[in-house]
């Protein structure tokens, strides 16, 4: 099923007759062309702006001495250490808060409290608390995407239509089938949009995490060859992150489709 | 026959945001007899879905008490099927999940349990559709495989609120067949006890034993009528020849009332 575009009347007709991965292709090789024409010529300086040619000889010495994979590797763990925390964390708390006004009016304002800090100025408090390495990163990841988690899952709570619940009782479902059997698979799409966002602003905030707070991981290695000047080694690193964001997030809406088929429709 | 079903003095204020509580439904009384298919006719605000709320157990009555076989009603429970206006279909189960959802409930085993439901997808024609989701359904075969869920769980009342009202008008004409084939005595299945809200007067005369026409603000029964047909109902009743007369005897009565309503408002 697809959904309805407006066309606007004037408006060229769409697809210039080529496939829609080929159109989207269109702009980037453009710019790439562009740019290592301009590198090429001489007219950009090579420090600043490396040639596209040689930021991928760089990415494949990388990837072959798998200092890449390994960087890769670490940054991957925390991000499914800290999403794991943040789920076993914000799920529960979510659905409490949503099903149960007294618990939210108690949580609320903590809650709100905290959120607006972002996860990077806890930097320092989780180097002091937990030293420069693996935990101060995950520490700060889990802040990041339990935010994203917990608010997704107040509001799918909330947004459970009261006539299916209403539906249920009248079937002879007690509370606790209410919450398993109609009120969790109903939260279920929204609890996706969560781990989304989630996995994001993971991406977003373990890399400057480990800026400041790793000696390994994709984050460390961008801050690393700063300090080498090494320019083309720092893109590398930064679409590494931009390639596998982009994978992450196609897995999940894949995995999604196949989980909850009934959402087919509702989503595209 | 017994009264199944009693409705003595209820109440109903909601508080207003203005500090002037809202009058849904004002010393309401009347019973229902075992087998009966009562209708709650009335326009908008009158009560009627209110009334139905009570009935089903989800909202509380401010005054009066609602009495099923004996039995004070104080929430829901399996005891009264519900169909709503919008389906209120679980869209993650299939159409015969939904249909056994309540069944398994009772800790029916799944042969069991899906031997009921395909006797009652059967019954409202949509075999053959078991596996869809109900957003591949159109909307009439929702309110089919909702009607089935309900009436495969064995109600003691089957309290249906406006099911009809989003349905296209032909689909309506034979919905309205359809539930009263459901709600019809069949093999050793005694004939469903019904209270059906609704703003349509031909729906009402169509489908009743009774009518319990109301009026709103405060939420009162006008009158308690009795249509003169027997079962089954065919497109023979809607052409007899006092089936419009009596569509038209209600409307009357509730225009009069409907016009003191728009000018009590207005004072």
């Amino acid at each position: 099923m697809t959904a309805e575009t407006i066309v606007l009347p004037g408006a060229p007709p769409t697809g210039l007759g080529l496939p829609r991965w080929a159109q989207l292709m269109i702009v980037p090789v453009v710019l790439i062309a562009a740019w290592e024409a301009l590198a090429q010529l001489g007219w950009i300086n090579l420090i600043f702006f490396p040639a596209p040619s040689q930021i991928a000889i760089s990415a494949c010495k990388m990837i072959a001495s798998g200092e890449l994979l390994r960087h890769f590797a670490d940054s991957l763990r925390r991000i499914a250490i800290a999403n794991t925390v943040a789920i076993g964390i914000g799920v529960p708390l979510g659905f409490f808060m949503g099903l149960y006004r007294p618990f939210e009016n108690l949580m609320d304002g903590i809650v709100n409290l905290v959120r607006p800090i972002p996860p990077l100025a806890w930097i320092p408090l989780a180097i002091l608390w937990f030293g420069v390495g693996e935990k101060a990163v995950v520490f700060i990841t889990s802040i990041s995407a339990f935010f994203a988690i917990l608010l997704n899952t107040i509001a799918g709570v909330r947004a459970v239509e009261k006539s299916l619940v209403r539906a249920a009782l009248s079937l002879g479902a007690t509370e606790s089938v209410l919450i398993r059997k109609v009120i969790l698979p109903a939260t279920l799409p929204h609890l996706f949009t969560g781990f989304r966002i989630a996995l994001g602003v993971s991406w977003m905030s373990i890399v400057a995490a480990e800026l400041i707070a790793a000696s390994s991981g994709l984050g460390f290695m961008i801050s690393y060859y700063r300090e080498v000047i090494r320019t083309d080694l720092i893109l590398v690193g930064m679409l590494s992150i931009g390639v596998v964001g982009f994978l992450m997030d196609r897995g999940l809406i894949w995995l999604e489709g196949k989980l909850l088929p009934w959402r087919v429709r509702l989503e595209l | 026959m017994a009264v199944k079903l009693e409705i003595a003095g209820v109440s109903k204020h909601y508080p207003g945001h203005d500090g002037i509580s809202v009058h849904a439904l004002d010393g309401v009384s009347f019973g229902i007899e075992d087998g009966e298919f009562v209708s709650l006719l009335g326009p908008s605000g009158c009560g009627k879905s209110t009334l139905l709320h009570i009935l089903a157990g989800f909202e509380a009555a401010t005054a009066g008490r609602v009495v099923l076989d004996g039995r004070p009603i104080s929430g829901p429970g399996a005891d009264r099927g519900m169909v709503f206006q919008d389906y209120a279909l679980f869209p993650w189960k299939t159409l015969i999940e939904n249909v056994t959802f309540g069944l398994e409930l009772r800790g029916m085993t799944r042969d069991e349990r899906e031997r009921i439901a395909r006797d009652y997808i059967a019954l409202v024609g949509l075999t053959g559709f078991e596996n869809r989701f109900p957003h591949q359904l159109s909307g009439g075969m929702r309110q089919r495989c909702a009607l089935a869920r309900s009436v495969a769980n064995s109600p003691e009342v089957l309290l249906m609120d406006e099911p009809l009202a989003a349905i296209d008008a032909l689909t309506r004409n034979q919905l309205q067949e359809e539930i009263l084939k459901v709600c019809a005595a069949r093999d050793g299945v005694p004939r469903k006890t019904v209270v059906y809200v609704t703003h349509s007067i031909d729906e009402a005369v169509f489908l009743s034993d009774r009518i319990v026409v109301m009026t709103p603000r405060p939420g009162r029964i006008l009158q308690v009528l009795e249509v003169p047909f027997g079962y089954p109902r065919t497109d023979a009743t809607r052409l007899d020849s006092r089936f419009s007369p009596l569509v038209a005897e209600i409307w009357q009565t509730l225009k009069v009332h409907m016009v003191q309503a728009i000018d009590s408002g207005r004072n």
